[in-house]
C-alpha cells in the first residue's frame, strides 16, 4: 500500500516577468520515500524546491505540505509546517560568520531549550557522523566543498526533520566526494527514515537513491516514476532526457532486426 | 499629433510605473520597520545578540567619535572666539559651543559617523546573507530573520547612538574648553559659567531625542536595504550589488537623518 502524501503540488503555475516556468506542475511525495527531480538546467527545478519550501508563492495552484495549503496560510503557520524541515542548499548557505560547530548549534539554539552541554553533545554527534570530528573551530571559508556539504547536510539533519530537501547536493564535488554524499545521505535516511525531495542532473547515479524520478520539462512535469518505469517510458521528453543522459539503453530495431522479427 | 499623443502616454506610463514603485519600496520598508519593532517587543528576549551589536555599533565607534568630537568642539571653539569677538561676547563662547553641540552637532556627527563605520557594515552584511541565501536558510530552519538579525541590532542602535552621542557631546565641551580657555585665554570660570546659565534641559532632551530618531532611522535604512537586496530594481547580484546597495544606504540614511534633523528642531523650537 502507498505511504502517506507529505507533500503535493497541485496545478501550480508560476511566472517570472513574461517568461513563465511552470504551467500546471503536479507533484505528489510520499512520507519515507525519495523523490528526484531532474531535468535540464534552467527548466525551474530549483523553483519547484522553492515553492516546497515556501520561499516562492506560485501564482496559481496549490502547495500542499501535510495537506496545509502554504501557498496560501499565515506566516506563522509556514514556520510551524517548516518545523518539520531541513534543507541542504546548492551553494550550502553556511553562516560564513560563524564556526562549523555554531552553524549546526544554531537551529538547536534557536528553536529548542537544550542546554549547552546538551547541544554541545548532539553537535558532536552529528560532526561525527560526518566525519568531521576535527573540523568544528573551523569557519566555512577554511574546509573544503566537500566538507561545507556535509556540514550543510549536519545543520539540515541538526533537529532530525521529517522532510529533507537536497538542492543540487553534489554539484561542483568529483566522483569520491559526491560518492560520499551519497553514502551519508543513504546512512542518515536509514537512520532517520526522513522523506527526501532531491534536485538533481547526476543521472542516472542518483537513480539507485531514488524512489520515485519527475522529470521537469517544458514547464510541466513529464511523469513522477519509479526509476525503472522512468528509464522504459514511452513519454518522448523522458526518453529524450534519458537518451541524452545515459545514451541510448535499447537497440533500435533498425540495429537488431532478428530480434523484432521474432517478437 | 499621433507622435505627440505616444509621447504622453510614454511619459503616463513612466510616471505610473515610478509611482508604483515607490508606493512599493514605501509599503515594504514601512512593513519591515513595524515587524522589526513587534519582534523587539515579542518574546523570547536573548542578551547576548544585542550586546555582540552594541558592542559592533557602540563600542567600536567609540574612539571615531571621541577624535571626531574632540576636533569639533575645538572648531567650534576657535570659529565661535573670532565671531564672537566681533561683537565683544568672548565670555559667551562657552554656551555658543554647548549649545550648538547638545541640540545639533552632537547627534547629527555622532549619527553621520556611526553611519560611515557601522551602518554600511550592516547593509553589506544582512546583503550578503540575502545573496547567499543565508536568510533563506533561516527561513526554512523556521528561524524567525527578523527576530534573530534584524531586532537586536534594532535595540543595540537605539541604547548605542544616545550614548555615543553623549559621548561626542562631552568630548566636544572639553576639546572647546581646551582651545577657549587653553589657547584663546578665555577665562575657565566665565566660560563655564555662560555654559550653566544658557543650557536648559530642554536642549538636553533635544538631543537624546534626535539621537534615538536617527539610531532608528539607521538601523532602519541600512537593514531594509540589505534585507530586500535582491528587490532591487537597479540588479541586487554579486558584489557589485552589494557595493551599490550600501552605498545607496549610506545617502539615504545621511540624507534622511539632515532633514529629520531640521524637522525635529522646528518642532522643538
Amino acid at each position: 500500500m502507498d505511504s502517506e502524501i507529505v507533500i503535493e503540488l497541485i496545478n501550480v503555475e508560476k511566472s517570472f516577468g513574461s517568461q513563465k516556468v511552470l504551467d500546471r506542475v503536479n507533484l505528489q511525495v510520499r512520507r519515507g520515500t525519495t523523490l528526484v527531480i531532474v531535468g535540464a538546467s534552467g527548466q525551474g527545478k530549483s523553483v519547484i524546491l522553492k515553492h516546497m519550501l515556501g520561499l516562492v508563492r506560485p501564482d496559481a495552484g496549490q502547495v500542499k505540505v501535510f495537506d496545509k495549503d502554504i501557498a496560501n496560510c499565515s506566516k506563522s503557520e509556514l514556520k510551524e509546517v517548516r518545523k518539520s524541515f531541513g534543507v541542504l542548499f546548492q551553494n550550502v548557505a553556511l553562516f560564513d560568520s560563524m564556526t562549523v560547530y555554531d552553524n549546526i548549534a544554531l537551529p538547536l539554539r534557536e528553536r529548542t531549550h537544550l542546554s549547552e552541554a546538551e547541544i554541545r553533545a548532539n553537535v558532536e554527534e552529528k560532526l561525527a557522523m560526518m566525519d568531521l570530528d576535527k573540523a568544528g573551530n573551523k569557519f566555512p571559508a577554511q574546509i573544503s566543498g566537500g566538507m561545507q556539504k556535509r556540514v550543510g547536510l549536519a545543520r539540515a539533519l541538526v533537529l532530525d526533520p521529517s522532510i529533507v530537501f537536497f538542492d543540487e547536493p553534489t554539484t561542483g564535488l568529483d566522483v569520491n566526494k559526491s560518492n560520499e554524499i551519497y553514502r551519508l545521505f543513504y546512512k542518515t535516511q536509514a537512520q532517520l527514515g526522513y522523506t527526501a525531495v532531491i534536485v538533481s542532473h547526476d543521472v542516472p547515479k542518483i537513480f539507485k537513491l531514488s524512489d520515485h524520478v519527475a522529470l521537469l520539462a517544458n514547464k510541466q512535469i513529464q511523469g513522477c516514476l519509479t526509476p525503472e518505469e522512468f528509464q522504459l517510458s514511452d513519454n518522448p521528453h523522458i526518453r529524450s532526457f534519458v537518451e541524452t543522459t545515459m545514451g541510448p539503453i535499447y537497440s533500435s530495431e533498425r540495429e537488431e532486426s532478428s530480434f523484432y522479427e521474432k517478437v | 499629433m499621433v507622435i505627440l499623443k505616444s509621447v504622453m502616454l510614454k511619459l503616463l506610463e513612466k510616471l505610473g510605473y515610478e509611482s508604483l514603485y515607490l508606493l512599493e519600496v514605501t509599503g515594504r520598508m514601512g512593513i519591515f520597520l513595524f515587524s522589526c519593532l513587534g519582534r523587539v517587543l515579542a518574546p523570547p528576549y536573548k542578551l547576548n545578540p544585542i550586546i555582540r551589536q552594541i558592542h559592533f555599533i557602540g563600542s567600536r565607534s567609540v574612539f571615531v567619535i571621541l577624535f571626531t568630537g574632540t576636533f569639533t568642539g575645538m572648531v567650534l571653539a576657535l570659529q565661535g572666539y573670532y565671531t564672537l569677538r566681533k561683537f565683544g561676547s568672548e565670555g559667551l563662547l562657552g554656551s555658543a559651543v554647548a549649545l550648538s553641540l547638545l541640540r545639533e552637532l552632537g547627534p547629527v556627527l555622532t549619527a553621520l559617523m556611526v553611519i560611515g563605520r557601522a551602518g554600511s557594515a550592516i547593509t553589506a552584511e544582512v546583503g550578503i546573507m540575502r545573496n547567499s541565501e543565508q536568510i533563506d536558510a533561516l527561513e526554512c530552519m523556521a528561524i524567525d530573520p527578523y527576530k534573530y538579525l534584524i531586532a537586536p541590532k534594532f535595540v543595540a542602535g537605539l541604547i548605542a547612538m544616545p550614548l555615543l552621542t553623549f559621548i561626542f557631546d562631552v568630548v566636544g565641551i572639553f576639546g572647546g574648553w581646551a582651545v577657549g580657555v587653553g589657547l584663546l585665554d578665555i577665562n575657565q570660570g566665565t566660560f563655564f559659567q555662560s555654559m550653566y546659565k544658557a543650557v536648559a534641559w530642554q536642549d538636553i532632551n533635544m538631543g537624546i531625542i534626535k539621537a534615538l530618531i536617527f539610531g532608528l532611522l539607521m538601523i532602519w535604512i541600512c537593514s531594509v536595504k540589505g534585507y530586500f537586496l535582491h528587490l532591487d530594481r537597479s540588479g541586487g547580484f554579486g558584489a557589485e550589488g552589494v557595493s551599490r546597495t550600501t552605498t545607496s544606504a549610506v545617502v539615504l540614511s545621511s540624507v534622511s537623518i539632515l532633514v529629520w534633523d531640521y524637522l525635529i528642531s522646528a518642532i522643538m523650537l
